[in-house]
């Protein structure tokens, strides 16, 4: 009869591609999650997920109120499409929900950056993409380690027991 | 659940070594805990282990943000204190549960 052999998690390559906000908290939440369990985290930035580490925008994402189903006023019913077109809207419903968050104690995006480099995880920005919306390294916060190809980021992504996860 | 002689004592663990009753927790069974990981405690780790204790027995919830907040360590000093898995392994010598928080 075959051995099953299990390999603990190693290193996790987190991918995020999207700037809204409960895409890019999906990304850093596994990635924090992976750093506070002693694995080896790193976490690149591409397409409109770039949002979340450039200085101007990084602390105000939105979430979509416009196009989500998945939306609820407060109280459960349906959120109207037709609602969620009115300026402002959008802007409210994301504030509100970055406030229902910090009660949990998840912090804003900058902090929790620096939280995962606090513990050794690494941030990269795609560079296919920097070059498309004219982004450098001076308009990344800090904890941007550097700005990469994919080539490089697959090189990085070697080893037993690594993964990649793409949100 | 298992028994478990350490420091002199006789402590409940659960099968992956916590401490189930935290009140059977003093600083030597902390110290010799620390030792089967290979870390050999300072006051700087016994003021963390005491600011969980105190959290933890106080219901909160404890994240790794609050640790970060509390102005005894910083996020760095903490992963460095208790390397690998620094919330797990702390809460493991503090005699308090597993944490259950995803921050």
């Amino acid at each position: 009869m075959a051995t099953k052999e299990e390999y603990p998690l190693k290193k996790v390559l987190i991918i995020c591609a999207k700037g809204n906000l409960e895409d890019v908290y999906a990304a850093l939440v596994m990635a924090n999650g992976a750093v506070m369990e002693g694995i080896e985290t790193k976490l690149f930035f591409t397409f409109f997920g770039l949002d979340a580490i450039t200085k101007k925008r990084m602390n105000c994402l939105h979430t979509a109120t416009v196009g989500n189903p998945a939306l609820r006023m407060p109280g459960g019913l349906p959120f109207p499409t037709l609602l969620g077109i009115l300026p402002g809207v959008e802007a409210g419903v994301s504030a509100m929900m970055r406030k229902e968050m910090d009660k949990l104690d998840i912090p804003p995006v900058k902090e929790f950056l620096e939280m995962i480099t606090a513990g050794g995880g690494e941030i990269y920005a795609c560079k296919l993409a920097a070059d498309m919306f004219k982004l450098k390294k001076e308009d990344f916060t800090e904890e941007v380690l550097d700005i990469i190809t994919v080539g490089q980021f697959y090189e990085m992504a070697g080893g037993i027991g690594t993964q990649i996860i793409f949100v | 659940m298992a028994e478990k002689v350490i420091a002199g004592r006789t402590i409940q663990v659960n099968d992956e070594g916590y401490m189930t009753n935290p009140s059977e927790w003093t600083r030597e069974i902390a110290a010799e805990m620390a030792k089967e990981e290979g870390i050999t405690l300072t006051d700087k780790h016994y003021a963390v282990l005491e600011y969980i204790r105190e959290k933890a027995l106080a219901g909160e919830t404890l994240t790794i943000r609050k640790i970060g907040s509390s102005g005894i360590v910083d996020l760095k000093e903490f992963y460095q204190l208790f390397p690998g898995g620094p919330l797990k392994l702390a809460s493991k010598l503090a005699g308090i549960p597993k944490p259950t928080s995803c921050v």
